[in-house]
């Protein structure tokens, strides 16, 4: 009897040590899911969400103090990816597709102030000092920073047009297939 | 007028085909041995015929007027009359009234809209209704009648008829009959050889023609056989199912029949007694609770063969076609998933095609 | 020569009766032409004219942008009076950008490049380049710039040219009457396409409904032994360029490839002839045959109209519409694209367009699905489109991809015969859409992804220049500080 209790506890408590050392020496120093989230997230670090960056929002995601659908310009399609890899059922049925949009510089009202260019995060604004910037509308994704940051309002957001090539054929209704 | 000529994708033109015109075909198919069954059973048959397809409609139309769907296009699709229409064909034809009404009740509310109505149903209706009744009411799911021909001595009238329906009033007792599986298993569970009891059941002839006991389906194999060819020719079933199920059924017949006569009756026997040729034509060809591919129905069909003799040589029931279709009706959706055809351009893994020659 | 089946397929009504006793006859030029500059598929090409300019017939337009590109060219003389955003001739409506031109009624042809007299002594790349310069896409309906289908040449060794005359699209004849009455012009077109493949053999595939057709193209071909004229068997979807090609090979293009890894290279009549034209007479691309077809239309033709000319001057020049049609498509009723109205512009691409009545078009409500497997045994591509489209339905978008949505070509022949008449191609149309805008969202998402690491790269690179910079200054500062006050105390 005492055998059995003696040597359970030691047992007990030569694992426990072998864990507790191993939890400190062997400690991980990010959360791994939360640098996977981070890699399903654009990474553009534009702040739409409200977090500072995307590594803050993927803290958050991962802490479940925010929504799947936090991300604006990633749309549905990171949406989904994020709630697939969380196993969170997010009903994206009613998630609202914003439609994307780009940067565009009035060139009547830029002052060459230069203070776009800085915020930009994908370096999608091309300017010099007392120079009208322009916009490369390729590498923009529509964060709209510029536009908020702008002194003289001279930065507008246009909707990407649909073209021939993008357009699809709708779901048919939901009456069918029943 | 823009707008609404843009609302929906291809194609502009569409075949045909549709959901009541199938079944009504189905329906048409079903009407010769019907109609002899019901010369050969007399007007008790015929009277809980009606009475059993006139449930289903009704049933069909509780279901879906307590759901606030729309009654009358469902009505019209025909797919309620088929279900009834079946399950009279696997009843004794001398049942009581309540036998047909709680069969349809089984059918069309248990087995299909409890599960979504049309298309959504994992078993056959029909088969499930035959099989509660069988384990629920076995005397009078097993009480088989000789044929007693419309009009001949011993048929009985209308009235009489209505009264056995209606009234319970019991077939007499000397009319009771055996179908040729079942007299040839209590044959063989009181120790005679199956090689001697097959000797005393109606001949291969006699069977194919219908001139033995049993429920409408399993009588007159030959007009039930042209029903299904009818099917074939108008496109409205395909080989596949039926050939897999009365040949696998055949050959295992055979096979064993060869290895030990006395234990086990032959394939010819086994193909054309029971609910072979119904089963194999119509309830397991059954749209909605078999594989929709060919490859598919194949399997489906030889699962159906090689379980309706198992059960037939070594269970307890004499008849084993329900039960077989109602076990591979669950395996369908597996069926599915597994057989299926080689998409163009790839292996049957999925993986593109290699072009030969190393080009 | 041996035939191999093909897999599935359907036999609609055909309804080829309608047009196929009309011979081509001319459209009088319309008062407008509106030539869109995407009537192809890639890039949309690029104006190259201003308004106000005067163009004669086969003066270049709009110049093709990049390697998959097509020019457009006057389709008469006249003077450019817009360019502005007109309704694409597309199921979307879209506007799309439009060069407008207003005929001048002479329609003299501008100076053309020479004729080429032996267009067999020349090189594949000369041919190339005069097939590209001449605006000729795939005339069948896809539109796929020609020159670039005859470059597959230099990429693998191509045994045979198909030209494919199978026409299996419902009511369609134009391929048909082009075949009997320029039989002569398609195989000199063919000739040369085969020149330029370097493809030893030509076959001409046509469908056993054109028996006209047949004996013409026959007869045009009997010189030429490299030529085989074979009849096909009536089977929708014959004219598929994959199933032809297993038709006359027995061998199946392995997926997401092209027929030329087979060694086959597949084109339509009507893009022999238009080569045929461009080669032997420097004639850009500027007309094509169009059915005007349907139920509704008073007396179907099959025009040949000059590029740009609207969809309602072709049907007031068929007698107008004897009544308010269901559907008017672009192409046949299978595979065809519905048309927002009749006013939009007749493109490279326009085959037919078929004003169908509400009994042709045969369109019925929904009913629930009867898994009778119908749409599993005629699908040609061996797919199971009820089980897709119960998947995509569910929005379980990857789970059909992952049974081969993305194989499907929308022959339609699923949904012809479906008995709920559930709309099967729509949900395999709408999931290949949604699948393609994920993947370019998921491209782009990478792309953000890449530029924003480029700059915070680019910014700590900054920085530590900065660093760098301000201690080397200090110690700049430093090392000037000591003789200076080295100075100061002396």
């Amino acid at each position: 009897m005492l055998i059995a209790i003696g040597s359970l506890a030691a047992l007990g408590a030569a694992l426990g040590t072998v864990l507790g050392v191993a939890a400190r020496y062997l400690a991980v120093e990010e959360d791994p899911l939360e640098v996977e989230l981070a890699a399903l997230l654009p990474g553009a670090q534009c702040g739409q969400c409200g977090y500072v960056g995307c590594g803050q929002a993927a803290a958050a995601l991962a802490r479940g103090e925010a929504p799947v659908t936090l991300c604006t310009p990633g749309g549905k399609s990171v949406a989904e990816a994020l709630s697939k890899r969380l196993g969170v059922k997010a009903d994206l049925s009613d998630h609202e597709e914003s439609v994307p949009q780009y940067a565009f510089v009035q060139e009547e009202l830029c002052i060459g102030c230069l203070r776009c260019t800085n915020e930009c995060t994908t370096d999608a604004i091309v300017g010099a000092p007392k120079q009208i910037h322009t916009v490369i509308r390729d590498n923009c994704h529509g964060c709209a920073k510029c536009f908020k940051i702008c002194p003289t309002e001279a930065i507008k957001m246009c909707q990407v047009p649909v073209t021939l090539g993008d357009w699809r054929w709708n779901k048919p209704g939901a009456a069918a297939l029943q | 007028m823009t707008g609404s000529y843009t609302d929906k994708s291809g194609p502009f033109t569409h075949g045909p085909s549709s959901v009541s015109k199938t079944m009504t075909l189905v329906l048409w198919a079903l009407v010769p041995a019907t109609v002899f069954d019901a010369w050969l059973f007399g007007w008790p048959s015929i009277v809980l015929f009606l009475v059993t397809i006139g449930s289903c409609l009704l049933v069909e139309a509780g279901c879906l007027a307590s759901m606030g769907k729309p009654v009358a296009p469902a009505l019209k699709d025909g797919s309620a009359a088929l279900t009834g229409w079946l399950l009279a064909m696997s009843l004794p034809p001398w049942a009581p009234w309540w036998i047909g009404v709680v069969g349809a009740i089984f059918a069309i509310w248990l087995a299909k809209h409890l599960f979504g109505g049309l298309g959504q149903n994992v078993f056959n209706p029909a088969m499930v209704a035959r099989v509660a009744l069988l384990v629920s009411f076995p005397v009078k799911m097993t009480a088989w009648v000789a044929p007693r021909p419309l009009f001949s001595n011993g048929s009985p009238g209308l009235l009489d008829s209505l009264a056995i329906t209606f009234a319970g009033a019991a077939p007499p007792d000397t009319m009771s009959a055996a179908s040729a599986l079942g007299y040839v298993k209590t044959e063989l569970s009181r120790g005679v050889p199956v090689s001697e009891s097959i000797h005393h059941v109606p001949d291969l002839m006699d069977m194919a023609l219908g001139m033995h006991p049993g429920s409408f389906g399993e009588t007159s194999a030959l007009l039930i056989l042209a029903g299904g060819l009818f099917l074939m020719w108008r496109k409205v079933i395909s080989w596949h199912t039926p050939v897999a199920v009365m040949g696998s059924l055949f050959v295992l017949g055979s096979l064993f029949n060869l290895i030990n006569p006395d234990r086990f009756a032959d394939g010819l026997f086994h193909v054309m007694s029971g609910a072979t040729f119904l089963g194999a034509f119509f309830i397991a060809t059954d749209y909605v609770t078999s594989p929709v591919s060919r490859q598919g129905q194949i399997v489906y069909g030889i699962g159906i063969g090689l379980l309706t003799w198992i059960i037939r040589t070594f269970a307890g029931y004499p008849e084993g076609m329900a039960f077989a279709v109602l076990l591979l009706n669950a395996l369908t959706p597996i069926i599915d998933h597994h057989v299926r055809p080689r998409v163009f351009g790839r292996t049957r893994k999925g993986e593109p095609l290699e072009v030969k020659g190393g080009k | 020569m041996r035939l191999f089946p093909i897999r599935g397929g359907i036999h609609p009504k055909y309804r080829k009766e309608l047009t196929s006793e009309q011979p081509i006859v001319a459209l009088p030029m319309p008062a407008r032409l509106y030539l869109p500059l995407q009537q192809h598929i890639g890039a949309p090409a690029e104006p190259v004219v201003s308004v106000g300019q005067k163009v004669r017939k086969g003066d270049l337009l709009a110049r093709g942008q990049g390697a998959v590109s097509a020019p457009t060219h006057a389709s008469t003389s006249g003077v450019v009076v817009e360019i502005t955003t007109v309704t694409a001739p597309h199921p979307s409506g879209l506007p799309q950008l439009t060069i407008i031109l207003e005929p001048d009624g002479k329609d003299e042809w501008t100076d053309l490049p020479d004729p080429i007299e032996d267009p067999f002594s020349l090189s594949g790349d000369a041919i190339r380049e005069r097939v590209a310069s001449s605006g000729i896409v795939g005339l069948g309906g896809a539109t796929f710039p020609a020159a670039v289908k005859l470059n597959l040449g230099s990429q693998q060794k191509i045994e045979t040219l198909l030209i494919n005359g199978a026409e299996c699209e419902p009511y369609l004849t134009c391929d048909d009457r082009l075949m009997r009455e320029y039989a002569a012009e398609i195989v000199d077109g063919a000739r040369i396409m085969a020149h330029a493949l370097g493809a030893p053999g030509i076959v001409i595939a046509i469908e056993r409904n054109k028996p006209q057709a047949l004996e013409a193209m026959r007869a045009a071909a009997a010189g030429f032994d490299a030529i085989e004229v074979i009849d096909v068997p009536v089977q929708y979807p014959m004219g598929s360029e994959r199933h032809l090609t297993q038709a006359i090979t027995g061998r199946e293009t392995p997926a997401k490839k092209l027929t030329a890894e087979l060694g086959v290279v597949v084109h339509n009549v009507g893009t022999a002839r238009a080569v045929h034209q461009s080669v032997r007479f420097g004639r850009p691309l500027t007309r094509r045959v169009v059915t005007v077809s349907g139920g509704a239309v008073a007396q179907g033709k099959n025009i040949e109209v000059p590029l740009g000319a609207m969809v309602s001057e072709l049907i007031a020049f068929c007698g107008g519409l004897r009544e308010e049609p269901r559907r008017i498509v672009n192409g046949g009723p299978m595979m065809g694209q519905p048309l927002p109205s009749l006013e939009v512009p007749v493109v490279k691409g326009t085959s037919g367009i078929l004003a169908l009545t509400v009994a042709e078009a045969n369109e019925r409500p929904t009913q629930p699905c009867i898994r009778c497997g119908g749409c599993v045994t005629i699908c040609p591509c061996g797919l199971v489109p009820v089980e897709m489209a119960a998947f995509i339905r569910k929005d379980n978008l990857d789970a059909a991809a992952g049974i081969g949505v993305t194989d499907c070509f929308s022959c339609g022949s699923c949904s012809y015969i479906c008995p709920s008449h559930i709309p099967l191609v729509q949900y395999f149309n709408y999931a290949k859409g949604e699948l393609a805008a994920r993947d370019r969202e998921r491209r782009r998402l990478d792309r953000v992804k890449t530029l924003s690491e480029t700059r915070v790269e680019r910014l700590e690179r900054q920085a530590q220049a900065k660093r760098e910079a301000a201690a080397a200054a200090a110690a700049a500062r430093k090392a000037a500080s000591v003789p200076s006050e080295n100075k100061a105390s002396q």
